[in-house]
């Protein structure tokens, strides 16, 4: 399992060393190779999750090293199937660094530790985790495009047709990439929470328990829907969408890792090392 | 051995006044390659004459004699005296005339590098040369050899990128705001050729509708025909800021036209969809801290000015690495050249009858272990006479100059009907 983990980090990491040169050089086939290495890194981290839930019946999210590996899988899987849908390679420098980090971290955390309670196996908690943490990766790679975007209208506004203005593709796909990553992580952020809530009241016996987790879900969540709803009722789009896409994925890494490392709660256990 | 000459005169050499006297339209092309194929040092002959260059590409064995021929002609067909446009004549040959001829297909000596429209004429002119069989084969290995280096150029340099002109800059910063321009819709102020000619971009990229604004409505009404758009009164223009999406502005007003107000009540309206204006007009027509909204972009005169500065330099930087793919193609014809000398052919030829035969004998011996000493000895000696006569009249051919004409040809049949150039090319 461990050479397993190794190979996917090292996947991720060449394809983020891909990533770069292909923002320096332009160069279609660097794009291609970091594309594969992500897409192959994706391939084996999915065998690799399959077996670990195969292999102990629970599914791998009940300690901080399981959780990164998840959140780097996600990551990596929404890219591959976002490039599939929008031709926006220069995401890649984004997305492939944010996986092989959160699989660097994962590989120097001790493994061993797990939560080892009933109430954490069966089809629902895993549907839950799964929507979730999907939901979350579309939702950072919206904080991604939100990022190239504020660079490109930066080179636009202040007439300074650099680095970045070459490189970077039209304002307009930069925006519509981050409004579909908002749309597509809202839709399964809410699937995901809305699961958990059904599974909280059929094993706690009540919906909501003011857990600190569920309080951080809650505002991060209110903050994407009012997002979506400037952009649908006003048109809130370009610097502003932006902007508060990348405050929303803040508030995200808050909910995942801050709430975990420096708040007590029933989720709380799923992140100890 | 001939000699590649190549005469003529360009935007460099050349003012404009001289140029135009010059100049051969493509029926006086024809005609000219007619009067001066028949010129006997001549053996291969092309010409090509554009705004910015006229040249004489000429294959020869007798230099001087010829170059002094084409400048009387020149001055004959033109009715024009030698000394006036003789200072004006470059005259290359050997090497640097190819990679001149190298040089101006891949847009490294047009007035403004990387302009795609000179490979198109090179081109044109050659096709006419092998419609008149002008072009033999020399001219022709050059030509192909030039379209080759000038693709190389274009797809492995960044010379062709990004615009040099205005109002191509103008489109292209559209590009990275919209994305596509398909459908969006324009309004042009006032009028102007730097104005219309961004609409007429604008429109080759299928835009939607043009709506035209002008203070003389009449005015207004002729522009809108001539886009196929829609005309509108000056006062009108608050109203279809709603609408539009790219604003060309290009008035003589001396008061700004359209003011940071006037387009903030609208960007909600708009439920802020991206507004481009481009401001040509002096003194300016759109208040410069409209740039200052959201999802609004405000390039002037002087903003453009400095993308295509920037454009240029970014040229003129891939410029050197397309002189590095010319240097290497030089090389290349200059040996592909070198190989139609008869004897390097000669020996080549004889080479490889030698090798196989040799080959083939020692093959045969191997398994002859009875023949003594002697014997094999006259079966070698029976190889290479063979191999001497075979190759006589080949020999006697070439060396004669195939009797009559263009040795170059035979050459060149000769090195590909026994393939001896496998290694040195390709």
């Amino acid at each position: 399992m461990h050479y397993l983990l190794i190979t996917v980090t090292i996947c991720y990491l060449l394809s983020s060393a891909g990533y770069f040169a292909y923002l320096f050089v332009q160069h279609r086939t660097l794009y291609r190779v970091a594309l594969g290495c992500i897409a192959a890194g994706a391939l084996l981290h999915t065998v690799m999750i399959v077996a670990a839930f195969a292999g102990s019946g629970y599914f791998p999210a009940r300690n901080l090293q399981q959780t990164l590996s998840l959140a780097a899988w996600a990551v990596a899987c929404s890219f591959v199937a976002l490039q599939l849908r929008l031709q926006l390679k220069v995401l890649g420098v984004f997305a492939a660094p944010l996986a092989a980090v959160a699989m660097l971290a994962a590989s120097h955390l001790p493994g061993g530790a797990v939560a080892n309670e009933p109430v954490l196996r069966g089809f629902w908690l895993t549907f839950h985790v799964v929507a979730i943490f999907l939901g979350e990766a579309a939702l950072a790679l919206a904080a991604g495009a939100g990022v190239l975007y504020l660079l490109q209208e930066h080179a636009i506004k202040a007439k300074k047709m650099g680095f970045f203005f070459k490189r970077l593709p039209s304002l307009d796909l930069l925006d519509a990439t981050g409004y579909s990553c908002i749309v597509a992580g809202f839709t399964l952020l809410t699937v995901g929470l809305v699961v958990g809530l059904v599974y909280a009241k059929m094993v706690w016996g009540r919906f909501w328990s003011w857990d600190p987790k569920e309080v951080w879900t809650g505002i991060t969540w209110l903050l994407y829907a009012a997002l979506l709803h400037e952009r649908l009722v006003v048109g809130w789009r370009g610097r502003r969408a932006a902007i508060m896409a990348i405050v929303g994925f803040g508030a995200l890494l808050f909910t995942f890792l801050g709430v975990n490392l420096f708040l007590s709660g029933h989720h709380g256990d799923f992140t100890k090392w | 051995m001939p000699d590649i000459v190549l005469l003529g005169l360009n935007h460099k050499t050349a003012p404009v006044e001289l140029r135009e006297c010059l100049a051969f339209s493509s029926d006086e092309t024809v005609a000219a390659s007619d009067i001066l194929r028949k010129e006997p040092g001549i053996r291969e002959l092309m010409l090509y004459s554009t705004c910015n260059r006229i040249e004489f590409l000429m294959v020869t064995d007798r230099r001087d004699e010829v170059v002094g021929a084409a400048k009387r002609f020149i001055a004959d067909f033109h009715g024009i005296a030698v000394p006036q446009f003789d200072r004006a004549l470059y005259i290359n040959t050997g090497d640097e005339a190819v990679r001149h001829v190298f040089r101006v297909a891949s847009s490294l000596d047009s007035m403004m590098v990387g302009e795609p429209q000179i490979l198109g004429q090179i081109k044109e002119a050659y096709f006419t040369a092998t419609r008149q069989k002008t072009s033999g084969v020399i001219l022709n290995r050059l030509l192909h050899r030039a379209f080759f280096v000038a693709k190389r150029v274009r797809t492995e340099t960044g010379i062709g990128d990004h615009a040099v002109s205005i109002s191509y800059a103008a489109i292209e910063l559209g590009r990275k705001i919209f994305g596509s321009l398909e459908g969006k819709k324009a309004l042009l102020i006032g009028a102007g050729e730097m104005a219309e000619l961004a609409v007429e971009h604008l429109l080759r990229q299928k835009a939607g509708e043009i709506l035209v604004a002008n203070r003389t409505f009449e005015n207004a009404v002729a522009l809108a025909d001539r886009f196929g758009g829609k005309a509108i009164a000056f006062e009108e223009i608050t109203g279809a800021l709603e609408q539009v999406d790219i604003i060309v502005s290009s008035t003589g007003s001396s008061k700004p036209i359209i003011t940071r107000d006037q387009v903030r009540g609208r960007i909600r309206r708009r439920r802020n969809r991206p507004l481009f204006f481009i401001d040509i007009a002096v003194p300016r027509d759109i208040d410069p801290r409209i740039n200052r909204l959201t999802n609004t972009y405000v390039y002037d005169i002087d903003d453009l000015k400095g993308v295509v500065e920037e454009n240029i330099e970014e040229r003129n930087r891939e410029a050197v690495k397309a002189e590095r793919i010319v240097d290497e193609a030089v090389v290349h014809f200059r040996r592909w050249l070198d190989s139609l000398d008869v004897t390097p052919t000669i020996v080549a030829l004889r080479e490889k009858v030698q090798r196989i035969a040799a080959a083939e004998i020692e093959k045969t011996l191997k398994g002859m272990g009875h023949l003594d000493e002697k014997d094999r000895r006259a079966i070698t000696r029976m190889q290479e006479a063979t191999v001497n006569k075979i190759l006589h009249d080949p020999t006697i051919f070439l060396k004669r100059n195939g009797c009559h004409g263009d040795n170059a040809v035979y050459l060149d049949v000769v090195r590909k009907l026994f393939r001896l150039d496998e290694r040195s090319e390709n």
